[in-house]
This record gives C-alpha cells, structure tokens and sequence, in this order.
C-alpha cells in the first residue's frame, strides 16, 4: 500500500488483533496490582511490625525497588531469574513477576499511609471488643485503610497500565506492541500511534475521572 | 468485681498515676473525675489492659489482670469500652457495629441481640445506616449497645457524653444510668464534668496530679469535701478566714457559726471556711448585710455575689422571684451545720 495521507480503514481491519493485546495489557495490569497489592500489603504490616529486624528488611525492599528503573526490574527478571532457576519461565511469567516485586514497594507505601490513617481509637475499640491482633487488621483496620486510600490505589493502577507497555522490550504482545506489529508491517505509522494514543488517554482519562468521583465520595463521608 | 491496689502508672517516664486504689461493688457505676491530665484516663486505660502498671496490681472478680512485667491483653478481659470519640467502624453499618463483638454466636440469635439492644438504646429501626449517617447522640447509643453486646463483667467509659450538647447531655446520662441499672451492669466512667458524675456516679473518686483524693458519694463529696482541692473544684463557693473560738465554732467576717463537727485544731488556730452558696440564705430581718455586686439569672433562682462590710464577699441562692439590682443591700444568714474548714496556710 502507498504511503501518504491517513488511511484509518487499517484501524478497523485490525479490531480483532489490537483488542487480542489490550487483553494482555489489561490482564497483566489486573494480576499486577492484585499480586502487587497482596505483597505490599504484606510488606506494609512488616514495616509498621514492633520487631526491627522485620521492618528494616520491608523497609530496605521499598527502597531498594523504588530506586530502580521498571525497565531494569522487567530485565533481570526476563534474563537473570532463568539463569538463576536454570530453566526457562516465559516471557509473560518473568514479567508479571517483575511487575508484582516492583509495583509491591509502591503498594506498601501507600497501604502504610493507609494504615497509619486509621485512628488508633479503632484498633482499641476491637481489642476492647476481643480481638487478636492479627483478627484486627483483618477486620477493623486494614478495611478502613484499603477504602482511606482506594482514589490513590487507583491512580497507582493507572500508571501501572500505562507501565505495563515497557513488556515491549521482552517482545509479548501487549496493545502497543501489537499495534506496533502493524504499524510496521502495513507501514501506518502514523495511523497506529495516533490510534493508541487516542486509546490510552481515554482509558486513563476515565480512570482518573473515577479517581475524583472517588474522592468526592470519601470527602463527602 | 473490680478492686486497683496502690497502682501506679508511667506515661512518657513521668508518674500519670500515683497509689491509686479503689473497689468497685458489682452493679455499682462510679466515676472518677477531675481536671484534664489528672490521670483518670491513664486509670480506665489501665483497667481495660491498654496500660501497663509499674506498680500495684489490679484484680478482675477477684483474679488477677496487672501487676508490673504482666498485662493481660484487652481482648482476654471481657470488658465493654466506650469511648470519647465512639470509636465505631465507620465501614460497618449499626447493626454489624452492635453486632462486632459478637463472633462466635450463630446468626439467628445474633441477629435477636442486636434487634433487643437497639430497641434498648432506642434506636430499632436505623440497624441499616452508617455511622457517618447518625447524630452524635445516636453515635453514642451505638457505641454503647456494641460494648453492651458481648454481654461484659464490666463497662468502662471515657468521657462518654463530652461531644454532646449540653441539654441532651443531661438526658442522655439519665437514660444510660437507667439502661445501666436496668441490666445490672458494673460501670467505671471517666469525666471532668461533675454534672455527669453527679448524675451517674453511685460513688465518685476525685483525682488530682495521679491521686485519688476523695472516694465518696456524690452528696458527701459537695458537703463533706476531703481537702481544698475537692472543695474548689466541687461545686461553688468561697472561703472565709476565720479562727477557732471553740472545738465547734468559729469566728468569721460573717459572724459566729457553730458546726456539727469539733475540728482537731486548738483554739485560735487560723483556719479557712467553705461556705456553698446554698449555705447563704435571704433574711429581711437579719442585721447581716451584703451589697449586690454581681447577679446570674439561673432560672428557678438567682445566684448573687454579695460584698460583706467587711470587704469579703460570699456567693448565695436567692429565689429567682427575689430579684434586687446591683449595688442593692441585701439581709443575708448563714444556714449549715455541715462547716467544712482547713487549717490557713
């Protein structure tokens, strides 16, 4: 086909293998924060833990992981952990991992602030009332914290779907680099990079239009 | 049911409690009250197990809950809280607030507690809403029916009605003593408002820098003060100088009064008086005078503070329909038996 002006019929045409790869954006974006937010939560109660050596260790993860590139992450974990293990794991494994160790050190913090926002009244009132510590946080405190910081969590998920397009450079085939298939070999550049474009700003943009209904909930409570 | 012996607490490395002991009969509600920072609450944290003791200890019916180096923890003692701020779950609705502490009942019969509380409290009917969807005055229900729930040895309140307006403060006190009452409940509740301890208290302990000054009740504590700080910060009043003319009598600048009591001090020693202002009544006849310097409209009576001839001025209780201007001269005596004094410093 000649190249010169826009020719968006391509768009249409390729539907069906685009929305293949926005189904792997969207499925690692959703296990991503659903493990990323399971471990960091973990490495929250580690760091507000009474013992030292607990703490210092989460603490120590958080750092080490939020002075790290993602793209970095995304690379040890496609060409070291192999290496490691001695086997393969697949590209969409190593990532996913990746993914999970690295948006986990982002969680944490923001599961702590959660924490640490709910007042010390209502850990009292559920000992008062009989429970353990571990019964709790399950019951009084992490519930609070998770709703306390739900428009951060979200806003959180938002740069984590938008991340999730560095998969690239370990070659899946998410939205991008799909449309980035075809860009290239239909030679429609432009047509293809405006077209994602177009997707993932009304994507965030609706997610961050969530973020503030959101927040005008919980202001409003 | 409830018995501290000597106890004593540390808060920061400075003594918050100091030899604090006191016995609480089942069925009894008692009050400590006092100033803030006196370490009332430092002595209901304590009891509930939030606190550690330094010293002392501190039995449950009759079994032991702290010493220093032990604190069972809070959710083995079997103990209702409400607290100041209520405290409920604001991601529960009432009904699983009232219901929280309820784990290990089936849900038919949970469900009967939590419908019979709320109708205890007064709230049937709002079992769906949230706390953020309720008045203060229903927060507070709340809460007390979720500590009421677990069915308790006993109830510890922290300032429980400070964030209600006055007015339904009264009336809410009334209907939590009867509520109290009605199911036999032991209570400890903590307040600076005497109001609330007067009108809930069976006994009320006085506090003052981590000591319990005065253990007593209500009436004995206005009429029988302890020492001066229980007398000052009981009620109104003022002290007069006097001396002592005999073991029952002293000379003031309000005139000769004759007690029920002989003091221990010798004659003429210098003391100081408590008059209340219930203990200065009106007389047209009397050759005792006061001058009207100031004048509070309180209703069903006047509350006037009356300069002497002799300079001192004394507070008293007239009949509001008794209604002189400032600067007017009023008869007054002097109506007690029950003359409190302390020796002058």
């Amino acid at each position: 086909m000649e190249s010169g002006g826009f020719d968006f019929h391509i768009v249409f045409h390729s539907i069906p293998f685009l929305a293949k790869g926005m189904g792997l954006t969207l499925l690692l974006t959703v296990l991503g924060i659903a493990g990323g937010l399971v471990f960091g939560t973990v490495l929250a109660l580690a760091r507000l833990a009474p013992f030292k050596v607990l703490s210092f260790a989460a603490g120590t993860y958080v750092n080490f992981f939020r002075s790290m590139p993602l793209i970095l992450v995304i690379f040890w974990f496609y060409f070291l952990v192999p290496l490691v293990l001695g086997q393969e794991i697949g590209a969409f494994q190593s990532v996913l991992i990746a993914f999970i160790m690295f948006e986990a050190a982002y969680y944490c913090e923001i599961m702590r602030a959660g924490i640490q926002s709910v007042r010390v009244g209502q850990a009292y009132a559920g000992e008062a009332l009989g429970l353990t510590y571990p019964q709790n946080m399950r019951y009084v405190v992490l519930p609070q914290a998770f709703r306390n910081m739900i428009p951060i969590l979200v806003s959180q998920a938002i740069v984590l779907f938008q991340d999730t397009a560095l998969v690239y450079v370990v070659g899946l085939s998410d939205f991008l680099y799909s449309a980035d298939i075809i860009a290239n070999s239909e030679n429609r550049l432009m047509e293809m990079y405006i077209t994602v474009a177009i997707v993932y700003f009304a994507l965030c943009s609706w997610g961050q239009f969530q973020v503030r209904n959101l927040q005008k909930k919980f202001a409003h409570e | 049911m409830l018995t501290l012996i000597e106890i004593d607490c540390r808060y920061n490395g400075h003594a918050a409690v100091r030899g604090l002991g006191m016995h609480v009969t089942p069925g009894n509600l008692v009050c400590l009250l006092g100033p803030s920072g006196c370490g009332k609450t430092t002595v209901l944290r304590a009891i509930a197990g939030f606190h550690a003791l330094s010293e002392g200890e501190i039995l449950l019916k009759g079994r032991q809950v702290s010493r220093p180096g032990f604190t069972l923890p809070p959710e083995q003692r079997h103990l209702g809280m409400v607290f100041q701020d209520y405290a409920l779950f604001p991601h529960l609705n009432v009904a699983e607030n009232v219901g929280f502490g309820l784990r290990a009942i089936p849900q038919t019969e949970k469900r009967a507690v939590i419908a019979e509380l709320l109708d205890t409290v007064g709230l049937g009917g709002l079992d769906r809403r949230y706390p953020h969807e309720l008045s203060g005055g229903q927060q507070q229900r709340v809460a007390l029916a979720r500590a009421l729930a677990p069915k308790p040895d006993l109830i510890l309140m922290d300032e429980p009605f400070s964030n209600l307006d006055v007015e339904f403060r009264e009336r809410l006190s009334g209907e939590v003593r009867d509520i109290l009452k009605q199911q036999g409940i032991t209570a400890v509740l903590v307040t600076h408002d005497q109001n609330e301890a007067f009108a809930l208290g069976d006994k009320v302990g006085v506090m003052h820098e981590g000591r319990l000054l005065q253990w007593d009740t209500p009436y004995n504590l206005y009429h029988e003060p302890a020492c001066r700080f229980v007398a000052d910060f009981i009620g109104q009043g003022v002290f007069l100088n006097g001396t002592l003319v005999a073991p029952d009598t002293v000379q003031t600048e309000i005139g000769m009064c004759k007690g029920n009591r002989a003091y221990p001090w010798g004659k003429d020693a210098p003391i100081e008086v408590l008059f209340r202002p219930d203990d200065i009544v009106p007389d047209p006849d009397s050759p005792l005078r006061g001058k009207v310097t100031q004048k509070a409209f309180k209703g069903a009576e006047f509350l006037y503070t009356l300069q002497l001839p002799t300079g001192g001025h004394v507070l008293s209780l007239f009949p509001s329909h008794a209604d002189h201007p400032v600067g007017a001269t009023v008869g007054i005596r002097v109506e007690a038996d029950h003359l409190v004094a302390f020796p002058r410093a």
